[in-house]
């Protein structure tokens, strides 16, 4: 393999796995809440919906109709999530349950489906897309040139998360209480945090982030609106959120790897290397059951410590 | 009074069925150890949740510092500066112990400063003479120095009324003393600490005054140097208690062996040893008690004899038989009876009726299947049967066992157990939690086994149930056993040194 078919490989996994990113960095955050959410593809989908749909119809020039569509795909996410923040928060449901059924509400065949078709959002291509950028038009140097300086202004914006991200999550108070919650709510109850805020709040954030993952899809990697185009995107976001032990940094590190892996098909195909397809694009998935695999061992178990109230629904002690 | 810190009046608080605190009134001064003194079920802990905020009373006033107050949730109380110290601690494990510290206190400022604030909780646990290590991840900690930590929380906040639940539970011997030195120190400086108990010597060292609940309802306040632990004893039960051994109609025959273990080691749940080398028998008829503060390695012992957790050397023998490493369902074919701790998880499946839980332990006789096929019928009768015998009291066997009552439950359990006839029961804190008539009914069923041949070891924490019921009394620290007596002769001083860690040297 040459160092140009590996550049290309690391410049598409960024690629691919910048919309891996969101999703799971959104996972991270409803996760550290104590919040197990499985509605992500249902949302992502939501997001590619509602995101194909602004492109095609919101008008003024094309930066302002694209971040309109962004906006508008975090806000459905968002909503979305508030549902499963109702379900597991306020009534407080078996997480598991309501996340699986949100996926299915709003997933493909779903809810995503039925706006693409009163919508018509499929009928168009979408141009006006997230399109890769020419920082400081370096985009062709060699190696550095596809790696740092030719992609869309999300995945920019996603290093810039991931920063952000873990200084909330790590230096802030509010982050320190986000943490307690999902460690031990009675603690933070019992410390005057409020449970059901923080809880409500970081499953909306997440569903806004799986919501712009969604629209990267829509508006950059197809882009134009295909039903279930993520194409479980969400369940490897899931999966990620674990790999990543709970912090931003090592999930855009796994949103990478993830990337490559789905990028590998297209790349390999392009050219004309003899692997089945169906063979490349199972590798995410396969790869999606070994992580989750080690990091079920006794050993990662020690090591790793998920937020310790993860899927617990929190009710104050009463008699 | 113009001195007072809080006063209660008239509190009264009503929960489906109970009364829990039937007009309660309490007052505190400024500046002293209050104790509140009584029986579990007394209404220590519904009157002390209504001074945090938790409970609202449904009659009844509250001033603090001669300002009436009224507390919406625990954030209120803590705002106005009454801060609790649980029992069971509210700390996140994961975090170190000055995260914990300035968790949620509206003083800290948005971007955590580390170095500060590891600074500044330093600097409290010196002023009160806290050993704890600020940069110290709380999982890291002893049961002693998480209540540290506890006490540092509601002092960071500038709590000027402390209450704490029954503090000394889970402590050694030193560690109270050293927590009584601490609570001195926080009264030095005029603040105030109700102190809640049962236990009538530490009340007596380390209270200015005590206060007596009964059945929900205030039996009286005494200075503390005025009183006796016989007049406060006497206050508490409303009668006078006498503490005797239980009579046996057999006594056991140590020579007999019916359990044996030999040089036992195991690990807990996070890989440490939790058993180091364990060497005790029992003989048959023998009930041996186990003394130690909870988290010495009893729960392990407890679960390595019945086959819940692999031993990592040794050898255990139930009769002349070893018994299979880790197995329960071989521990029970040997004879091994088992009443865990936490009877309603571990103990029974609380959400299935009475026959079925009783059946648990022999369904897979052919007295009770056939061909994988369950004889309802004869496990219902089996059920009957029990339940008149050990005097369950329950509507019927159809109901499910999470609906009836602590005594009950532990009646259905030592029912099954006694059922399968075993050579051993490993009793865990059998009386835990049950209210008196209950308690008698448990201790009488175990020495009845034992004077039927059933050797028992009890472990618990109770040194009064111990010394009454045991022949001969181990004493557990840190996975060791570090001591094997007769009980006729033990002291409860004698006992309380070893369990903290004292040598027998030294404890003579």
């Amino acid at each position: 393999m040459n160092s140009n078919l590996l550049v290309v490989i690391a410049a598409s996994a960024i690629f691919y796995g910048t919309p891996l990113f969101f999703a799971a960095l959104g996972g991270v955050f409803t996760e550290r809440s104590g919040v197990l959410n499985l509605g992500v593809e249902g949302m992502m989908l939501i997001g590619g919906v509602t995101a194909a749909w602004s492109s095609l119809h919101v008008g003024g020039s094309a930066w302002f109709t694209v971040l309109v569509a962004l906006c508008i795909a975090m806000l459905a996410g968002s909503i979305l999530a508030s549902l499963h923040a109702f379900l597991c928060v306020t009534l407080r449901a078996n997480q598991t349950v309501a996340g699986l059924s949100i996926t299915i509400f709003a997933g493909a065949v779903g809810l995503s489906s039925y706006f693409a078709n009163i919508w018509k959002a499929a009928q168009d291509p979408v141009t006006r897309q997230v399109r890769k950028l020419d920082v400081l038009g370096l985009a062709d140097a060699p190696i550095l040139g596809p790696l740092l300086f030719n992609h869309t202004i999300l995945t920019y914006l996603s290093w810039v998360m991931c920063a952000v991200a873990s200084w909330y999550l790590f230096r802030t108070k509010i982050g320190l209480q986000v943490r307690a919650v999902g460690e031990s709510p009675q603690t933070a109850d019992a410390m005057g945090i409020s449970v059901v805020k923080y809880r409500y709040i970081h499953t909306m954030l997440g569903g806004a982030l799986a919501g712009l993952g969604g629209a990267f899809y829509s508006l950059a990697i197809v882009p134009t609106w295909v039903d279930g185009m993520t194409k479980g995107a969400g369940w490897i976001a899931i999966a990620l959120v674990i790999f990543g032990f709970w912090r931003p940094g090592l999930t855009l590190l796994g949103a990478y790897l993830f990337g490559a892996l789905q990028s590998l098909g297209t790349v390999l195909k392009a050219r004309s290397f003899d692997i089945p397809g169906d063979v490349l694009d199972a590798l995410p998935f396969v790869m999606t059951i070994v992580v989750l695999v080690l990091v079920s061992t006794r050993f990662a178990h020690k090591r790793i410590g998920a937020p310790a109230a993860l899927g617990v629904p929190y009710e104050r002690e009463e008699r | 009074m113009t001195n007072s810190a809080v006063r209660m009046t008239g509190v009264v608080k009503r929960f489906p069925g109970v009364i829990a605190n039937d007009g309660v009134n309490f007052e505190v001064l400024k500046g002293e150890v209050h104790a509140l003194l009584g029986e579990n079920g007394a209404g220590k802990s519904t009157l002390s949740n209504i001074l945090t905020g938790l409970y609202r009373p449904d009659e009844g006033s509250i001033d603090l510092d001669g300002t009436p107050v009224s507390f919406s949730s625990p954030k209120a109380a803590l705002d106005a500066g009454i801060g609790m110290v649980h029992q069971h601690f509210r700390l996140v494990e994961p975090f170190t112990v000055a995260e914990n510290v300035i968790l949620g206190n509206p003083q800290t400022a948005f971007v955590i400063d580390t170095d500060s604030t590891v600074e500044r909780v330093a600097d409290l646990a010196r002023r009160y003479d806290m050993a704890v290590d600020p940069n110290a991840k709380i999982w890291q900690l002893s049961v002693g120095e998480q209540q540290r930590v506890e006490i540092l929380k509601v002092l960071y906040r500038g709590a000027g009324v402390l209450i704490l639940d029954e503090p000394t539970a889970v402590l050694t011997p030193i560690e109270a003393e050293a927590l009584f030195k601490t609570l001195r120190a926080m009264t030095a400086e005029g603040r105030t600490v109700i102190f809640i108990s049962h236990k009538l010597d530490e009340v007596m060292s380390v209270s200015d005054r005590i206060t007596v609940l009964r059945g929900g309802r205030t039996v009286g306040t005494v200075a503390t140097r005025d009183t006796s632990t016989r007049e406060l004893a006497g206050m508490m039960v409303g009668r006078s208690v006498e503490f005797s051994r239980a009579t046996r109609r057999n006594p056991g025959d140590p020579g007999d062996v019916v359990l044996s273990l030999t040089d036992v080691s195991c690990e807990d749940d996070r890989g440490r040893e939790a058993l180091h080398g364990i060497d005790v028998t029992i003989g048959r008829g023998e009930i041996v008690g186990v003394a130690g503060v909870a988290g010495n390695g009893q729960r392990e012992l407890a679960e390595v004899i019945a086959g819940m957790r692999t031993f990592t050397s040794g050898r255990i023998l139930v009769g002349d038989k070893p018994l299979a490493n880790g197995r329960a369902r071989s521990a029970i074919a040997d004879g091994v009876a088992h009443v865990p701790e936490d009877r309603l998880h571990t103990g029974l499946a609380a959400g299935h009726s009475v026959e079925d839980n009783i059946a648990l332990k022999n369904y897979r006789t052919p007295l009770l299947s056939r061909f994988g096929m369950l004889k309802r019928n004869v496990i219902t009768s089996q059920a009957c049967d029990l339940v008149t015998r050990y005097d369950v009291k329950t509507p019927d066997t159809a109901t499910p066992v999470r609906l009836l009552s602590g005594g009950n439950v532990q009646k259905v359990l030592l029912a099954r157990e006694f059922s399968t006839k075993p050579k051993v029961l490993i009793a865990a804190s059998p009386t835990r939690g049950l209210d008196v008539g209950a308690i008698e009914t448990v201790r009488q069923r175990l020495v009845e086994a034992a004077d039927d041949g059933v050797g028992i070891l009890l472990i618990c924490e109770d040194l009064e149930e111990i010394m009454s019921l045991a022949d001969r009394i181990v004493v557990m620290y840190e996975g060791r056993l570090v001591a094997d007596m007769p009980a006729v002769g033990a002291t409860r001083e004698q006992l309380g040194l070893l369990m903290g860690g004292a040598t027998p040297e030294t404890s003579q």
